[in-house]
C-alpha cells in the first residue's frame, strides 16, 4: 500500500488534466457525429425524394385508380416536385429580369430581415417571459389563478391575431417617437410566441431550489429581491436555458408565420407566400424560400445551444457551480 | 482440507476488474481478489469509498464480469446462478417501482417467474409479514417512510427465497435510529430463512453487529487488506453496549485506518 | 372533492375578475369596429353563426384528430424501437432535437402543391409532424432516463429484454410522455387552424377566421377563433383525463403551470 506522497499528488494531477483532455475531445467527437447524422439524414431525405420521383409515372396512375389511397401519395411530377439540381441550381439564378441579383441574394436578405424579428421577438418574449415568472413567484395565489390562462393563451391561433396586432401597431401607436414599423409588429407577435415556455420553465426554475437554500436565506433576513438575486434566479437557470432553446424555435416560427398571415412584405414569410402564389412558373423558388426558413429555425435554435455551452463552461472556469 | 468439506455458497477467485481498459480514464476497482462465503454466513465488506466493495458485489451478482479470475456461486459460475435466480438483492435506493403497489412490488420477481396469481398474493402476504409491514399491501411506495420502504425492497429480494441474499448499503440513507432498528430486523429475518448475506456498507457498527465475519477493503487497486471475525453470538439490544462489541468495533476501525501521510 | 373546488377557485377567481374588467373597459370606451370585442359580443356571435362554425369545427376538428392519433402512434413506435438500441438513440435523438428546430408550418405550402390546394392531407401532414417530435423526443427520454438500480434489479431476476420494457421503461416513460401530449394536443390545434391559411378544405377554421377578419367582422372573427380554443381546451382535458386513469400511482400534484 502506498502512502501518499507529494510525487503522488503531481502524478494524480497530471493524470486529472489528461482524463479531463480526453473527455473534452470525446466531447468534440459527439458533436462531430451529430452533424454527419444530420448530413447523413439530408442526404437520406434527398435519395427517397428523388427516388419517389423515379416512380412518377406509375403513382400518378394510382391516384386516379385509387382516389382515397392516392390522396395520401404527393403528386410526383416535375412541376409539384422539382429535380433537387434543379432547385440547387436556381439559388444561383436571376429572380428579376430586371437585374443579375440571384435568387439566393434575395433568400439571404429576407432570412435577415425575418431574423432580426425573430431576435426582438425572442428577447422581448424571454424578458416578458422571466418577468411574469418573477411577479407570479411572489404569491401562490396568483400563480395558481394566472397560469390556466396563460396556457389557454397559447391556444389562440396567431393568424387571428396577427392581422389584428398590426393594425394596431400602424393605427394606435403613433404616439411613439419612433415610427413604428411593420416588422415589430410581427416582433411582438413573435414574443408571444416566445413567453410562454419562457414563463412556464421559469416559474418552474424559480422554485426549484432546494428548500434548505431558502431557510438559509430567510435566516439571513435577506428581502425577497436578494432572495430573487441569489437563490432563485441561478436556481432558475438550467430551466430558463431548456426553454431558450425551445423560445428560439418559436420565434423563427412566430416570425414567418405572422408576415404570412399579416402581409408584411421583407421577410421570409412574404417570400414564401410570393413564391406559393406564382408556383407554377418557378417551383424551384419556393423550395429554396422553404429551404432558407428551414436553415433559419436551425441556425437560431444552434446559436442558443452554442450560448449554453459558453454559459456553462466560462461559469465552471469561474468556479460557480453549475 | 476435509473431504466432507461443503462447496462455498460463493467464491471469488483471483478476480480483477478494469474500466475502461487501455483509455486515459482507466481505473483498477480490484485487484486479484479471493473472498469464500460461506453457508448461511453473514459476511460483511467494509471500506472507504472506491475501495471496490459494490463492484465486488455486482460481480457476484454477474451483474458485471471480471476482467480475470472467475466467480462461482454454489459451485456454478456466477452467471448460472442469476439465470437460475439464486439471489435477491438491495440497493441503498429502495428501488421500488413507483407504479406499483407494495403487493405487487414484492410480487414482481415472482410474476417474472411465471407464479400463478393467487401463489403469488400468498407469498407477498407471508413477505409482509415477515417484515412487519402487513397491511400495507395496498399502499404506493411514495406514501411510505424510507425505512419501511427498505422493509418493502427485502421483502421483495427475500420474496422467492433465495439461497443468497447480496446487499449494498440498503440502510445508509436512514437515520440512525431507524437504521439500528432495521438492523435488528433484518438479524431476525437472516435467522428464520437461513440465507446466506453478502453485506456491503462503510458504518463500522453496522458491520460488527450485523456479521460473524467483517471483510476490510482498500482502494487504489481495490484489494481485501484484513479480515476481521466477530465472535459475539447471539446479537441482542444488549449488544451494542458490551465490552466486545467496542473492542470489534476498534479491531474493524483500526484495520481501516491509512497510514498517514508523511508532513 | 372540496378541496378540489379550492384549489381551482384561484383560476375561476381571476377568470371572472379578467372577463368582468373586459367587458368593463369595452363597454365604456366604446370604439366602434374596434379589432378586440368585448366578450359579449362574441359569445353573442358565437350563437348567431354555430351553425358555420358548427361545420368549420368538424372540417377541422377531423384533421386535429386523426393528425394527433398518427403522430401519436409514429411518436410512440419510434420512441420504443429508439429505445432498445442505444445506438439508435445517441444518433436519433439528436436528430430529432434538431431537425424539430425547423419551423413546419413553412413547408404548408409545399405540401398544398404535392397533395391538392384543397386536400386536408396537407394540414394532416402538417399536425402530424408538428405533434411527432415533443412525443418521440419525451418519450424516448422516459424510456431511457431510467434508475440503473431498478435495471440492475431485472437482470437480477432474470429478466428478458422485453419484460425490462414492459416492466420497467413503460411506466416510467409514463409521466413523460403525458406531458407531451398535453403539449402536441395545443400545438396540433394551432397548427391545424394555421394550416388551413395556405390550404385545405375552406369550410374550416382557418379561412372562416381570415375571411372574417379580412371583412372587418370581428366579433365574428374572434368567435370562430373561440372555438378553436375550445377545442385545444377540451382535448387538453380529455388528456389530462386519460392520464389520471393510465397512471392511479400519481396523486394529482399542483405543481403550478402544467406544461
Amino acid at each position: 500500500m502506498t502512502a501518499g506522497t507529494s510525487a503522488d499528488a503531481i502524478a494524480s494531477a497530471g493524470v486529472a488534466d489528461e482524463v479531463r483532455r480526453y473527455e473534452r475531445r470525446q466531447s468534440a467527437k459527439t458533436t462531430v457525429r451529430r452533424i454527419g447524422v444530420f448530413v447523413v439524414f439530408l442526404i437520406l431525405l434527398a435519395l427517397l425524394y428523388t427516388g419517389y420521383k423515379a416512380f412518377g409515372e406509375a403513382l400518378d396512375d394510382a391516384q386516379t385508380t385509387w382516389p382515397v389511397v392516392g390522396s395520401f401519395l404527393p403528386r410526383s411530377d416535375d412541376l409539384t416536385m422539382p429535380p433537387i439540381r434543379d432547385i440547387v441550381a436556381e439559388i444561383g439564378e436571376p429572380l428579376n429580369r430586371t437585374d443579375d441579383k440571384p435568387l439566393g441574394a434575395f433568400v439571404w436578405e429576407a432570412a435577415l430581415f425575418t431574423a432580426r424579428e425573430a431576435a426582438f421577438g425572442f428577447f422581448f418574449g424571454l424578458m416578458f417571459g422571466i418577468g411574469i415568472a418573477v411577479v407570479l413567484v411572489r404569491s401562490r395565489w396568483l400563480e395558481r389563478g394566472v397560469s390556466p390562462y396563460i396556457a389557454m393563451s397559447q391556444t389562440i391561433p396567431l393568424v387571428a391575431i396577427a392581422p389584428i396586432v398590426i393594425i394596431w401597431g400602424r393605427t394606435s401607436l403613433d404616439w411613439l417617437p419612433f415610427e413604428w414599423q411593420d416588422w415589430m409588429s410581427v416582433a411582438i407577435i413573435a414574443a408571444y410566441l416566445t413567453f410562454f415556455p419562457v414563463a412556464v420553465n421559469g416559474i418552474r426554475g424559480l422554485h426549484s431550489a432546494q428548500p434548505e437554500a431558502f431557510e438559509l436565506m430567510r435566516s439571513y433576513a435577506v428581502k425577497p429581491r436578494q432572495e430573487l438575486v441569489r437563490l432563485r434566479l441561478p436556481a432558475a437557470m438550467p430551466y430558463l436555458f431548456s426553454a431558450f432553446r425551445l423560445a428560439a424555435t418559436i420565434a423563427v416560427v412566430g416570425a414567418i408565420v405572422g408576415e404570412i398571415s399579416a402581409g408584411v412584405p421583407g421577410g421570409l414569410g412574404r417570400l414564401i407566400l410570393d413564391f406559393a402564389g406564382r408556383y407554377t412558373t418557378g417551383p424551384e423558388r419556393l423550395y429554396v424560400s422553404v429551404g432558407g426558413a428551414a436553415l433559419l429555425g436551425i441556425l437560431a435554435f444552434g446559436l442558443v445551444a452554442l450560448t449554453q455551452r459558453f454559459v456553462r463552461s466560462a461559469r465552471v472556469r469561474e468556479g460557480e457551480p453549475l | 482440507m476435509s473431504a466432507t468439506e461443503t462447496v462455498p455458497a460463493v467464491e471469488a477467485t483471483s478476480v480483477t476488474k478494469i474500466f475502461n481498459r487501455g483509455k486515459p480514464n482507466e481505473i483498477l476497482a480490484l485487484d486479484d481478489v479471493s473472498v469464500a462465503v460461506g453457508r448461511n454466513e453473514f459476511m460483511t465488506l467494509i471500506g472507504p469509498s472506491g475501495c471496490g466493495k459494490s463492484t465486488l458485489l455486482r460481480l457476484m451478482a454477474a451483474l458485471t464480469h471480471p476482467s480475470d479470475g472467475e466467480i462461482s456461486v454454489h459451485g456454478k459460475p456466477a452467471d448460472q446462478a442469476r439465470q437460475d435466480r439464486d439471489y435477491g438483492m438491495a440497493f441503498q435506493t429502495a428501488g421500488l417501482f413507483d407504479w406499483r403497489t407494495v403487493s405487487q412490488n414484492i410480487e414482481l420477481p415472482l410474476q417474472l417467474m411465471g407464479w400463478s396469481k393467487s401463489d403469488r398474493r400468498e407469498r407477498a402476504d407471508e413477505m409482509l409479514d415477515l417484515v412487519r409491514l402487513e397491511g400495507f399491501g395496498g399502499h404506493y411506495p411514495r406514501e411510505l417512510s424510507g425505512g419501511m420502504q427498505q422493509r418493502v425492497a427485502i421483502a421483495r429480494a427475500l420474496s422467492f427465497s433465495p439461497s443468497i441474499l447480496l446487499m449494498d448499503e440498503p440502510f445508509g440513507a436512514l437515520d440512525e435510529i431507524t437504521r439500528e432498528h432495521m438492523q435488528a430486523e433484518l438479524l431476525r429475518i437472516w435467522d428464520e430463512t437461513h440465507t446466506t448475506v453478502v453485506f456491503v456498507t462503510h458504518s463500522i457498527p453496522e458491520a460488527v453487529f450485523l456479521s460473524e465475519r467483517v471483510l476490510v477493503m482498500s482502494p487504489r487497486p481495490g484489494t481485501i487488506s484484513a479480515e476481521v471475525i466477530v465472535d459475539l453470538g447471539h446479537r441482542d439490544f444488549d449488544t451494542r453496549e458490551s465490552e466486545k462489541f467496542f473492542e470489534r468495533v476498534t479491531a474493524v476501525r483500526e484495520a481501516l485506518r491509512v497510514p498517514e501521510e508523511p508532513a | 372533492m372540496i378541496e378540489r373546488l379550492r384549489s381551482m377557485s384561484p383560476p375561476i377567481i381571476v377568470g371572472i375578475v379578467g372577463l368582468v374588467a373586459w367587458e368593463l373597459v369595452l363597454q365604456v370606451l366604446q370604439p366602434d369596429g374596434f379589432v378586440l370585442p368585448p366578450p359579449s359580443d362574441i359569445v353573442a356571435s358565437l350563437i348567431a353563426t354555430w351553425d358555420a362554425i358548427w361545420i368549420a369545427v368538424q372540417s377541422t376538428g377531423f384533421v386535429i384528430v386523426t393528425g394527433l392519433l398518427f403522430g401519436i402512434a409514429w411518436g410512440v413506435l419510434g420512441a420504443l424501437v429508439v429505445s432498445w438500441y442505444r445506438l439508435a438513440d445517441e444518433m436519433l435523438t439528436p436528430l430529432a432535437i434538431g431537425v424539430s428546430a425547423i419551423p413546419i408550418i413553412a413547408l404548408a405550402p409545399i405540401f398544398n402543391a404535392w397533395f391538392g390546394l384543397l386536400s386536408p392531407r396537407s394540414n394532416q401532414l402538417i399536425v402530424v409532424l408538428l405533434v411527432f417530435f415533443p412525443i418521440f423526443i419525451n418519450t424516448t427520454r422516459g424510456l431511457t432516463d431510467i434508475d440503473p438500480d431498478q435495471i440492475d434489479l431485472m437482470r437480477s431476476y432474470g429478466a428478458s429484454r422485453w419484460q425490462i420494457t414492459k416492466e420497467v421503461r413503460i411506466p416510467n416513460a409514463m409521466p413523460f410522455f403525458f406531458t407531451a401530449l398535453k403539449i402536441s394536443a395545443a400545438l396540433a390545434v394551432i397548427a391545424a387552424i394555421v394550416s388551413e391559411y395556405f390550404g385545405g378544405r375552406q369550410d374550416a377554421l382557418g379561412p372562416l377566421i381570415v375571411q372574417n377578419a379580412g371583412l372587418a367582422r370581428y366579433p365574428d372573427a374572434w368567435a370562430a377563433v373561440l372555438a378553436g380554443s375550445l377545442i385545444g381546451i377540451g382535448l387538453y382535458a380529455l388528456a389530462r383525463v386519460v392520464e389520471r386513469f393510465a397512471m392511479p400511482w400519481q396523486t394529482a400534484v399542483n405543481q403550478g403551470v402544467e406544461g
